[in-house]
């Protein structure tokens, strides 16, 4: 079973609100992508507390329905304020 | 007869390197296995294998113990690292070399 990538877009930024989220369907195929993330939220984590937030916004659907989500997720970077 | 949960603890405890996949190292069975495979290989050091193909309450419960949706899992020294992603991206900056090289806490 195949997920739509805007379908995965909604899903993050429903959990994650501030999000930047940009996704990739890397083998046309729906069902092989990649996404990256990137939100303030995730600042402090480590990189496996990052992806399991993304794993939680997608409610249990990675590994079963999704098949394959290359993730990276990132902190925005802190913009110079001088 | 011991659960999967402790099986794999053992596993985790007693090898230093363990990579959680589908299919063996000469023969993965999934891109993200090989990836993963590839990555240690590179890095010269002993690891050992699982192969969760082989055995559904290992391949079930080793998501459950990382709280990890997906396979390959790489733990080194008893601590989960993550799956081929992060792998990739601590080895292209050099932390994952400098994780294997330091001496177990």
């Amino acid at each position: 079973m195949a997920m739509a990538a805007d379908q995965i877009e909604q899903l993050i930024k429903d959990a994650i609100p501030d999000a930047d989220v940009a996704i990739t369907d890397l083998a046309g195929d729906g069902d092989h992508y990649s996404a990256r993330v990137v939100s303030r939220t995730f600042a402090g984590l480590t990189r496996v507390q990052q992806h399991q937030k993304v794993y939680g916004a997608l409610g249990g659907r990675m590994g079963g329905q999704l098949h394959a989500l290359q993730l990276i997720t990132a902190v925005p970077e802190e913009k110079e304020s001088d | 007869m011991t659960s999967a949960r402790e099986r794999i603890d053992e596993i985790v405890r007693d090898n230093d390197i363990v990579l959680f996949m589908k299919g063996t190292e000469l023969f993965p069975q999934c891109g993200f296995s090989s990836r993963a495979v590839a990555i240690l290989n590179h890095l010269g050091v002993p690891f050992k294998t699982v192969d969760v193909l082989q055995d559904p309450d290992v391949r079930q419960g080793v998501k459950e113990y990382s709280d990890w949706p997906t396979i390959p899992q790489l733990y080194v020294k008893g601590q989960f690292v993550g799956g081929s992603d992060i792998m990739m991206e601590m080895f292209e900056n050099g932390e994952l070399q400098q994780l294997v090289a330091a001496p177990a806490s």
